[in-house]
């Protein structure tokens, strides 16, 4: 009877299988579909606050990273509108059309802001550069800041006193995983040792505190806030200079693949940019980039 | 001269149909499991979407090399963290095992190293030596983050395999230990010809167990900026947005462990031939 038996348990099985196939499988309302406009007055395409299909209804749900590092956000707390990308979203809640008590803060870690499925956020704040391959998993917004990046070493150290890139092509160099500090080493530097990596932008000042690595490549503001606050040893050597011919790197806002809400934030970014908001914001909490020399 | 009866042929003849019949449904079920798992995968709604961001076959060229690259540190630490952390565990077990009340400082030191580091996460340990011991400035003190990782990594597996080692130990009969000192033979010497070589090939299988945790751990000391197997995925990953990488470093360690456990196999095998010669009763 044993045969029996086994045929018995596979038939369950595949019942089962077949069940979950039918209910369990089926497809996810997408963002888009998830809640029409509910009230008549606004018209589909429309980007006003109340006919956008948001997370939650008449909220903007905005996802960054914690710890969130100055000089983007001030005191670990996004939602006090001090820092750079903390009022660039509120900036951009406004333009939509969400008064400040609308918006909700997500922690979102950097890896998961792209990873496949349901997001949690409406957009994402979190220094994400632009590029074709990142267009590829998530839908990016018009760039609301355009990056520079720079090196800094310790004071005493040789690198320190660097000129050029040549004069760098020895030095032990770091950067952040998932950076475009990390493109810099590789493509424009390429140093003869291997640079080293790291998860957080703490660990990387950790190791060149402790002289593990001689020097590390941060974005601009960044660095001014490091050498400023933080590891007040180092100072910014210089800034690198887009290579001719490559597109200017530029951080964007992070949205789910296919978003409805892509092409109004993108809309209000750029109405941002045009009107001075986003140079205003610049000024008021990034320093100012003069004195560092570009590295040829 | 034996002739099997008709009636025992007959039972084998039945025997062997019944068989047949019992593989022919596990084969036609599995198909059918196989084929239904399939159509429920590929026709989910994110199917397409999941395929492009797991399964691209043009980042996953890009992604080997580098990957390989990062398995040749991976390898590395094994080897020499493995050979350490063995001689270190067993040190430490033999130490822990030894008797006499002069031997009771070596005892209690090795027993508090074997709970601290046994107990202590091995992220934080990792930390610890990594970005702890370079800040103290002391001469001649490496600040490799491989070499301190690799230190971190062989501080908390050498008490792990001490463990092992020490349950193998005790594991040996008494008797063994009085037959071999009725002998003539000394505390030492006891300890080297009977109870070591018994207490070890007992412990093999969780030993090797604990080498193929370390050779999966060993991608940890990429904390320190070193960069390994999992880490040159993860960096292709942030940059592109695309888990290809991930999973081509998942199959890379797999079919890395595969031909450990097959050795482990043949290890446990071999030991058992010859425990058991002159033929098991």
């Amino acid at each position: 009877m044993r045969s029996r038996s086994a045929a018995i348990a596979a038939a369950s099985v595949l019942s089962a299988l077949a069940a979950l196939a039918a209910s369990g499988c089926a497809p996810q309302e997408t963002a888009g579909s998830a809640s029409g406009p509910s009230s008549s007055a606004a018209k589909p395409g429309s980007c006003a606050a109340d006919a956008l299909a948001t997370k939650a209804k008449g909220k903007l749900t905005v996802g960054t990273d914690t710890p969130a590092y100055a000089p983007w956000f001030q005191d670990d707390d996004p939602s006090n509108s001090k820092g750079y990308e903390s009022a660039v979203a509120y900036a951009v809640a406004q333009k939509l059309g969400f008064a400040k008590g609308d918006v909700v803060w997500q922690k979102v870690a950097f890896n998961n802001a792209f990873a496949p499925g349901a997001k949690t956020f409406d957009f994402d704040i979190n220094q994400v550069s632009i590029n074709e391959d990142r267009r590829k998993a998530v839908d990016l917004s018009s760039g609301y800041y355009d990056v520079r990046q720079t090196i800094i070493a310790l004071k005493n150290s040789k690198a320190a006193k660097a000129t050029s890139l040549a004069d760098l092509k020895g030095a032990k160099l770091g950067a952040q995983v998932g950076t475009t500090s990390l493109d810099v080493i590789n493509d424009l530097i390429k140093p003869d040792q291997q640079p080293s990596v790291f998860q957080k932008n703490d660990l990387a000042k950790a190791a060149l505190k402790n002289g593990q690595v001689d020097a590390i490549v941060v974005d601009l503001p960044t660095a001014f806030y490091i050498t400023g606050a933080e590891v007040t040893e180092a100072k910014v050597v210089g800034q690198f200079e887009t290579p001719a011919g490559a597109a200017k790197e530029q951080f964007g806002l992070v949205l789910d693949k296919d978003s409805a809400l892509t092409s109004c934030v993108s809309q209000a970014v750029d109405a941002l940019r045009k009107d001075g908001t986003l140079a205003a914001i610049e000024k008021q909490w990034l320093s100012d980039a003069a004195g560092a020399p570009v590295l040829k | 001269m034996y002739r099997p009866s008709q009636r025992r042929i007959e039972r084998e003849r039945y025997k062997r149909s019944r068989t047949r019949r019992a593989t022919a449904v596990a084969t036609l079920s599995t198909a059918l499991t196989l084929t239904v798992l399939f159509l429920v995968v590929t026709g989910s709604p994110g199917w397409p979407r999941t395929k492009e961001t797991f399964f691209n076959a043009e980042y996953a060229r890009q992604a080997l090399p580098k990957v390989l690259d990062g398995l040749w540190l991976n390898l590395q630490l094994l080897v020499v963290c493995g050979a350490v952390t063995l001689v270190l565990g067993l040190l430490l077990a033999v130490a822990r095992t030894l008797r006499g009340p002069a031997f009771f400082p070596l005892r209690a030191l090795a027993t508090a190293y074997v709970d601290f580091f046994r107990g202590l996460p091995l992220i934080i340990c990792l930390l610890a030596v990594i970005f702890g011991v370079p800040a103290l400035r002391l001469q001649g003190v490496p600040t490799d983050p491989v070499v301190l990782g690799g230190t971190a990594l062989v501080l908390t597996y050498s008490a792990y395999m001490a463990e092992v080692f020490r349950a193998g130990i005790e594991s040996v009969h008494p008797s063994q230990r009085a037959a071999a000192r009725s002998l003539g033979l000394s505390n030492a010497q006891t300890m080297r010809f009977v109870v070591l070589p018994q207490a070890v090939r007992r412990v093999v299988p969780p030993l090797l167990n604990d080498l193929v945790s370390l050779q999966k751990d060993t991608g940890l000391v990429s904390i320190a900026g070193a960069v390994d197997a999992v880490y040159a995925a993860q960096i292709l990953s942030s940059k592109t947005f695309n888990y290809t990488p991930y999973v081509v470093a998942g199959l890379v360690f797999v079919l890395l462990t595969i031909p450990m456990t097959r050795f482990t196999d043949w290890v446990t095998a071999r030991m058992n031939r010859r425990q058991s010669q002159g033929g098991t009763v």
